[in-house]
């Protein structure tokens, strides 16, 4: 968008030269990077100065850390100053002109496309010049303990984080979380993030049900499961978060990770008052979806938008086909250790010894085999069809940024609709003579131009966060499928060379049979 | 594909064989081609239409024959059934319109496939059915069968009409209440009762089995299902192949390990027909005994009576002498029959699984070489 052509408001510009100043070092660091890495740490939009945002300011405590890109964070910069422009060299305005040395790689083209365009090992490249800090984090979530009991009990989990980051304080750490912990992690990066065009990943699903059998302290494989599945979840959860460069650097992610003791997040029980209004806003913020007829000046969002509309069905649909091919193969385990057995019987009352015994071979073969499916049945689950939830709820909450976004326009265009108003009805005052109605009505004009101001800027600064937010999430996605799929189908071989061995051993029993 | 029997059809004296079939609607028209040097037949090759009541008409006039009463009468063949892809068929068709092209594509020729693997199999065990016929010494002279293979009429004028079906229905609830006879008579020789305890217990078995295979299958055939609707929506080529591998693994498993069992279970019952027959010969032989007795207590009608017990005894006797051959040339047949198709299943899983892990593995390499490019054509 037109970002270069606005001038800074008067009062931000020193602010900011001073700490540019800082930034300049990293930069032929910066420079040489390609158009996707531009979305990375580097590119890390200051916060808005809206209301509700507390964490960027926060961040001033690791400013004396001039290699460190995060340092980036701490800036109150106007989304106009030229010299973010030259640094957050973004896709498609061209009027931008980036300080980098022309590398061949470099188009100034939309979101994704230039994502794929690189190989891998050219990502690899990149990851690794971004300066100071490398994300190297791991985070692992284990030992699900029930705590207490009857309906009062929880799982606590340990959370442990392995890390060579230098915003942390220890390489080495772990601390016992429970679910909604959790949940209050993500409602707190969600209401300081999501409005701005961030895209928060969104934390595991409640289940009452669940969390019930857990409790009521039944021992047996679905509640197991269950945890199992909560815990994957949970860990995935936190690495999605932790790889998000801003989210990184929040203090309420640090909080999670290291301290010991952590204030009971009590606004996400699912039947309490918070989640009562919960449910109120989000019903009216759909509504108020319907509402919105936005003008979209930039293709590129109508386009995204677009985009995402298909992904979700598409993955949706994935998702679902994926669940039945769990389902069905659990079955197809069930009904092959059944025959086994049915298969054993009748080579017992066979009565010609060498078929019975290839029956009964035969039926071992068969019980082998259904261990086997049981076994795909749950790669099947683990690395498909979790992977999937987790993307069509992620797809939910890209879809929600770009409410915001819409949002943020409607807000913007209402302010400027109504300075439009008072400015005629000041026109009228004009030609009355009641002077101190005269001066109010020219102060609240002010004030409104102030807001108009604000409403662009703030519209402006999210639709571009949005941009990078977007090729990022691209980016991953992309990356995270990648491996997954590659590691299903070494699944799916795996247990074919297994068959294979089984049923190679079967054959000279059935040929011994005479 | 004589996947269930032993090569029977090698006795160039009368070859028979079922060389295409058409599926009207419901019915299905064999063609069934008969070579032979046999004088009995007017010509020495010939075909003729017949459709499935006409073999169920063959199988039950033998069956009633009182000469093949010693016999093991070779199972008739199952009817027709087209239900099952006939449902899914109607069921895609509803959900087209929540399917992508291609999709709904892949899924028409899966059930193109599946149509067409129970038309083969149908077609096979007619055919099986008569090839048993034509190698029995003793069956493959009957008249009737004769004029099966021959009339080149329709043999609809010949067929159960209403009384008769009433009446075949009426027998076998008599059979049922001679499974009770069966287990209630003493049995004079060991032959016959380790045949009897055998029979029983393995049919139950079978008929288990069978039936936990066939589960097996539908699970089979369901993952393969999914597997296109995944691979559809994957848009790409990887799970692509997978799917027909998978798909493919199922109908051949149908055809060889199910098949195997239900023929079995089939031949099994016929056997233990033959039991049944027996017992009752042996009853009937041994009610002619006590009706005997009673005569020469009464001393009236002593030479009828004797009479009935000789012949009584006769049959007996003749279903005991042909019933043995039968039931020990059925076990070496059965013995035979099992290894050949568990080698064949055995082999054919083997192959399978090769050849989808040379797939799965291509499609795993292809995809780590073009990942990120590929990976949004995919999902795009």
């Amino acid at each position: 968008m037109a970002d270069s052509t606005k001038d800074p408001p008067p009062g931000c510009a020193d602010l900011q030269e001073l700490e540019d100043a800082e930034e300049l070092f990293p930069e032929p660091a910066l420079t040489v990077k390609t158009e996707p890495s531009a979305s990375e740490p580097a590119s890390l939009p200051a916060e808005d100065i809206s209301t509700n945002s507390n964490g960027p300011k926060q961040d001033l405590l690791f400013d004396e850390d001039p290699e460190d890109l995060f340092a980036e964070a701490t800036e109150e910069v106007s989304l106009d100053s030229p010299e973010r422009d030259l640094l957050l060299s973004d896709g498609p305005s061209p009027a931008i002109t980036p300080i980098t040395p022309p590398t061949s790689v470099i188009t100034p083209c939309i979101g994704h496309a230039h994502d794929d365009m690189f190989t891998h090992s050219s990502f690899d490249e990149i990851e690794e010049e971004e300066g100071g800090d490398l994300f190297d984090m791991n985070i692992s979530v284990s030992d699900p303990e029930k705590v207490g009991d009857g309906m009062n009990a929880y799982m606590a989990y340990k959370v442990t984080t392995k890390t060579s980051m230098s915003v942390f304080k220890r390489t080495e750490f772990s601390v016992k979380r429970r679910f909604s912990d959790f949940l209050g992690l993500h409602s707190k990066l969600a209401s300081k993030y999501l409005h701005v065009g961030y895209i928060v990943p969104p934390a595991p699903e409640k289940s009452i049900v669940g969390m019930t059998k857990v409790k009521v302290g039944k021992e047996d494989q679905s509640s197991n499961e269950f945890v199992e599945k909560r815990r994957s979840a949970l860990e995935r959860y936190l690495m999605r978060t932790v790889k998000h460069p801003v989210l990184l650097k929040d203090p309420d992610v640090l909080q999670f990770l290291e301290s010991s003791d952590l204030p009971r997040a009590v606004s996400t029980q699912a039947l309490s008052s918070a989640g009562l209004l919960r449910m109120v806003n989000k019903a009216a913020d759909a509504v108020n979806k319907m509402t919105i007829k936005m003008n979209e000046s930039d293709a590129w969002f109508e386009e995204k938008q677009q985009h995402f509309e298909n992904l979700d069905v598409q993955l949706r649909k994935l998702h679902a086909s994926v669940e039945s091919l769990v389902c069905h193969r659990k079955e197809l385990s069930v009904n092959t250790a059944q025959f086994a057995k049915s298969a054993a019987m009748l080579g017992n009352s066979e009565d010609h010894t060498a078929l019975s015994r290839a029956l009964s071979q035969l039926a071992e073969v068969e019980e082998k085999i259904d261990q086997l499916h049981q076994d795909q049945a749950n790669a099947d689950f683990y690395l498909f069809s979790e992977l999937l939830g987790d993307y069509v709820r992620l797809i939910t909450a890209v879809k929600g940024v770009f409410d915001h976004r819409m949002k943020t326009w409607q807000k913007w265009q209402d302010s400027q609709m109504l300075l439009q108003k008072k400015r005629e009805a000041e026109a009228k005052l004009q030609f009355t003579n009641k002077p101190d109605k005269l001066q109010q009505a020219k102060d609240e004009i002010k004030e409104l131009e102030g807001k108009v101001q604000q409403g662009e800027r703030d519209f402006e600064q999210i639709s571009k966060t949005i941009r990078k937010e977007v090729s990022r999430f691209e980016k991953d996605r992309v990356k995270d499928f990648k491996t997954i799929i590659i590691k299903y189908l070494e699944s799916l071989v795996q247990t074919q060379q297994q068959l294979i061995k089984y049923w190679e051993a079967f054959l000279p029993e059935a040929k011994a049979i005479s | 594909m004589r996947s269930v029997s032993v090569d029977l059809n090698n006795d160039a004296s009368l070859l028979i064989d079922i060389p295409d079939a058409l599926c009207e609607r419901d019915k299905v028209k064999f063609t069934v081609h008969t070579k032979t040097t046999l004088s009995t037949f007017q010509k020495p090759e010939f075909s003729v239409p017949r459709q499935h009541e006409d073999f169920i008409w063959l199988h039950d006039t033998l069956v009633e024959t009182e000469d093949y009463a010693g016999l093991i009468i070779p199972p008739a063949p199952p009817k027709p059934d087209f239900e099952s892809p006939r449902e899914k068929m109607h069921k895609l068709g509803e959900g087209e319109a929540t399917m992508t092209k291609e999709e709904y594509a892949k899924m028409k020729q899966e059930l193109e496939a599946e149509y067409l693997a129970v038309f083969k199999k149908t077609v096979q065990v007619h055919e099986i059915f008569l090839q048993r016929l034509s190698s029995h010494p003793m069956l493959s002279k009957d008249r009737n069968f004769q004029i099966f293979l021959e009339y080149d009429q329709d043999l609809s004028v010949r067929r159960k009409n209403a009384k008769e079906m009433f009446g075949g229905f009426f027998k076998n609830m008599v059979k049922s209440a001679d499974e009770v006879l069966i287990s209630g008579i003493k049995e004079v020789d060991d032959f016959f009762e380790q045949e009897k305890t055998f029979l029983l217990d393995y049919y139950s078995k079978i008929k288990d089995s069978t039936a936990k295979a066939e589960k097996m299958t539908r699970s089979h055939k369901n993952i393969a299902d999914d597997y296109i609707h995944i691979s559809a929506t994957l848009n790409s080529i990887s799970a692509d192949d997978s799917t027909k591998v998978e798909g493919r693994v199922a109908s051949d498993q149908e055809l060889k390990l199910t098949e195997l069992l239900r023929y079995y279970m089939r031949d099994i019952q016929a056997a233990k027909d033959l039991l049944y027959r027996r017992a009752r010969a042996l009853a009937d032989y041994e009610n002619s005994n006590k009706a005997l007795d009673k005569a020469r207590l009464k001393s009236k009608d002593i030479p009828q009576a004797e009479e009935h017990q000789q012949q009584c005894l006769h049959k007996f006797d003749k279903l005991s002498e042909s019933g043995k051959r039968e039931l020990t040339g059925f076990k070496g047949r059965r013995v035979v029959a099992f290894r050949k198709n568990l080698i064949e299943m055995a082999e054919l899983e083997i192959k399978h699984a090769k050849v989808s892990n040379i797939m799965t593995g291509s499609h795993a390499e292809r995809y780590s070489y073009f990942g990120t490019w590929s990976g949004d054509i995919y999902f795009n």
